[in-house]
């Protein structure tokens, strides 16, 4: 037997995307994606609208199978292992989070707690400390008893990152996590996704914010027609030539002032 | 809030008190009014009304409103939708199609191969029949409901009404084929009526729902993620596509036995699930048992108020009549408020 592989330094791949394709029916959604995420990192999922990122969430997520090419997620085969043991490693923010019925916060988020439960899913003491720990981390504890769709749309989405938090994953997914929330519900959930992954979560967002971005992210990914077309730290990766060039819009391009992360503000001529 | 166990404990409580409640209403009233403490100490003719003819009536109501009111609850969380029910869905008009193509598989075979072949007619093989039209609906209207890989409610629910009016169709076509005692018992099947069985019949149909129950309430911690959407239920570890199926078929199986048992009782399924939902809230694991104990207890009422209505008259209406008379407006009532909340949201 060959002696295995050394291991990379630094900390764990969590994600590892190589060579991935997928379509939905004729329309190629990926071509050739390959990334990684490590733990600890905050990766951020950049592109115009149908530029795939969506689709490599739920890849990744194990939602859809690659109809090329390999994800890895934790060491498992995401769309071919059990979902209950993807559900341990990955949690998913949705884009939309839909709910018919009226439950309430608390019940919302124990269901983080449903891939390590019983068929019954009695909640044990770690369950409840997990549940109260999220909804502590999130600012949620009081409104733990109050009626889901009683909350404004900034504390829905808190309700669902707790939900996340809850089910203690090793990757954190979030589709589009800041959409339809006002200012200060954007950096609140930028900075708890970042504080997430201080603490050692592998976190990837789907994000259309350049700047929200370029201010909380370790790394960007930039998507355009199903490919990878920038990957780095934000200064590099959002240079002015290359917002227009993938977004087809003139930016101009500077420096916030108090945090030195990079700006990218649209400049077009309103008159024409 | 204390925790599901101790809440089950007192839903379970509450509710097996009123099932008894109304059994024992049930027992005293009709054309006949007689004295439970009499019908219980041995008294005649009370205590043969009471334990030949009352009790057993109400059992089958009992059975058939748990059967019904059960499979609403879980139909409304896979549909994703408050309005849905075995009625409303289709569910039970594919049931009762299925059990008329038995018993007149079996009138045909008779005229074939002699009156041997009519035995296909009996309980069991209509009710098989039944329980298979019910899946088969099912699955035809969560089929036809997805629109590009989505379920769309609305349009699911739309095809369950039309495929009960066609089924109610066929049905009255197919009456004419089948020999006059046949032809009486489809059109029961068509109204919807509490009647006289067997204690065999009731035995087995008993044991049907409740085994067909019981992996509903095996599955009702999953329900809760059902109502999620495939995507996020999926994300939370559950297999989707295996629940959904257990859910169709168990659903569906109870509802086959409830038309076989009393024909096509409509919106108990509905109107249920939804007042208990309203005390106990979208908990599965206490709306299932709930829905199935309090929906025994709405039939065996509703039952004993057919009965009561229209006694003046020497008549009674099938209890179809009483359900749809209560459960038309209520459903209107629902679609009123719940399109501008839960129709869009779910």
């Amino acid at each position: 037997m060959s002696p295995a592989p050394p291991r990379p330094p630094g900390p764990e791949t969590m994600v590892d995307v190589r060579g991935v394709a997928f379509a939905y029916g004729a329309r190629a959604a990926l071509e050739d994606v390959s990334f990684s995420a490590r733990a600890g990192e905050f990766v951020g999922l950049l592109g115009p609208n149908g530029a795939g990122k969506s689709t490599l969430v739920r890849l990744v997520a194990g939602l859809a199978a690659p109809a090329r090419g390999s994800v890895r997620l934790a060491g498992l085969d995401p769309a071919h292992a059990s979902r209950r043991a993807v559900a341990r490693v990955c949690a998913l923010v949705p884009q939309e989070p839909r709910i018919a019925w009226p439950f309430t916060v608390r019940e919302v988020v124990m269901m983080g707690r449903a891939p390590r439960q019983g068929l019954l899913a009695l909640p044990t003491p770690f369950d409840r400390g997990a549940v109260q720990g999220a909804l502590e981390a999130c600012d949620l504890a009081h409104l733990a008893d109050r009626r889901l769709d009683a909350l404004s749309g900034g504390e829905r989405r808190r309700v669902f990152f707790a939900r996340a938090l809850a089910q203690e994953p090793r990757v954190l997914l979030l589709d589009e996590p800041t959409a339809f929330l006002d200012l200060a519900h954007q950096v609140m959930v930028m900075r708890m996704a970042a504080v997430a992954a201080r603490g050692g979560l592998c976190v990837v967002a789907v994000l259309h914010d350049l700047n929200l971005a370029a201010a909380a992210c370790d790394r960007l990914v930039v998507l355009s027609r199903g490919r990878v077309v920038a990957e780095g730290a934000p200064s590099d990766v959002l240079t002015a030539q290359r917002v227009r060039e993938v977004w087809d819009v003139p930016v101009w391009r500077g420096e916030n002032g108090v945090t030195g992360a990079p700006v990218v503000l649209p400049a077009f001529d309103r008159e024409r | 809030m204390s925790s599901v166990p101790v809440r089950l404990a007192v839903l379970l409580a509450a509710g097996l008190a009123a099932v008894a409640l109304a059994v024992a209403l049930s027992g005293a009233v009709g054309a006949q009014p007689i004295s439970l403490g009499a019908a219980l100490s041995g008294a005649e003719p009370d205590r043969t009304i009471l334990l030949r003819l009352r009790i057993p009536r109400a059992a089958l109501a009992a059975i058939v409103g748990a059967a019904l009111a059960g499979a609403g609850v879980a139909l409304q969380a896979v549909m994703r939708n408050p309005l849905a029910e075995p009625f409303v869905l289709g569910v039970s008009g594919g049931a009762a199609l299925g059990g008329t193509v038995v018993i007149l598989a079996a009138t045909t075979a008779a005229r074939a191969f002699g009156p041997g072949a009519a035995a296909l007619a009996s309980a069991t093989p209509v009710a098989a029949g039944a329980v298979a039209g019910a899946t088969a609906t099912a699955l035809l209207v969560f089929g036809l409901g997805r629109v590009g890989g989505r379920l769309v409610p609305e349009t699911a629910l739309l095809v369950g009404v039309v495929f009960n009016a066609f089924a109610a169709g066929v049905i009255t076509v197919l009456r004419l084929l089948v020999p006059p005692e046949q032809a009486a018992r489809l059109l029961y099947w068509l109204l919807g009526t509490i009647g006289y069985e067997s204690g065999g019949t009731l035995a087995a149909g008993g044991v049907a729902v409740a085994a067909a129950l019981g992996v509903l309430v095996a599955g009702s911690a999953r329900l809760n993620l059902l109502t999620l959407g495939d995507e996020e239920a999926a994300s939370l570890g559950l297999d989707v596509r295996r629940t959904r199926a257990w859910v169709f078929f168990a659903a569906s199986a109870a509802t086959g036995a409830a038309v076989a048992l009393a024909g096509m009782v409509g919106f108990v399924g509905l109107i249920v699930p939804h007042l208990v939902r309203r005390v106990v809230g979208p908990d599965h694991r206490l709306l299932v048992p709930g829905a199935a104990l309090f929906g025994a207890a709405f039939l065996v009422l509703a039952d004993a108020l057919a009965r009561l209505a229209f006694l003046p008259l020497g008549t009674e209406p099938p209890v179809g009549a009483v359900t749809a008379f209560l459960g038309g407006p209520f459903f209107l009532w629902l679609l009123r408020r719940s399109s501008g909340t839960s129709g869009s949201a779910a």
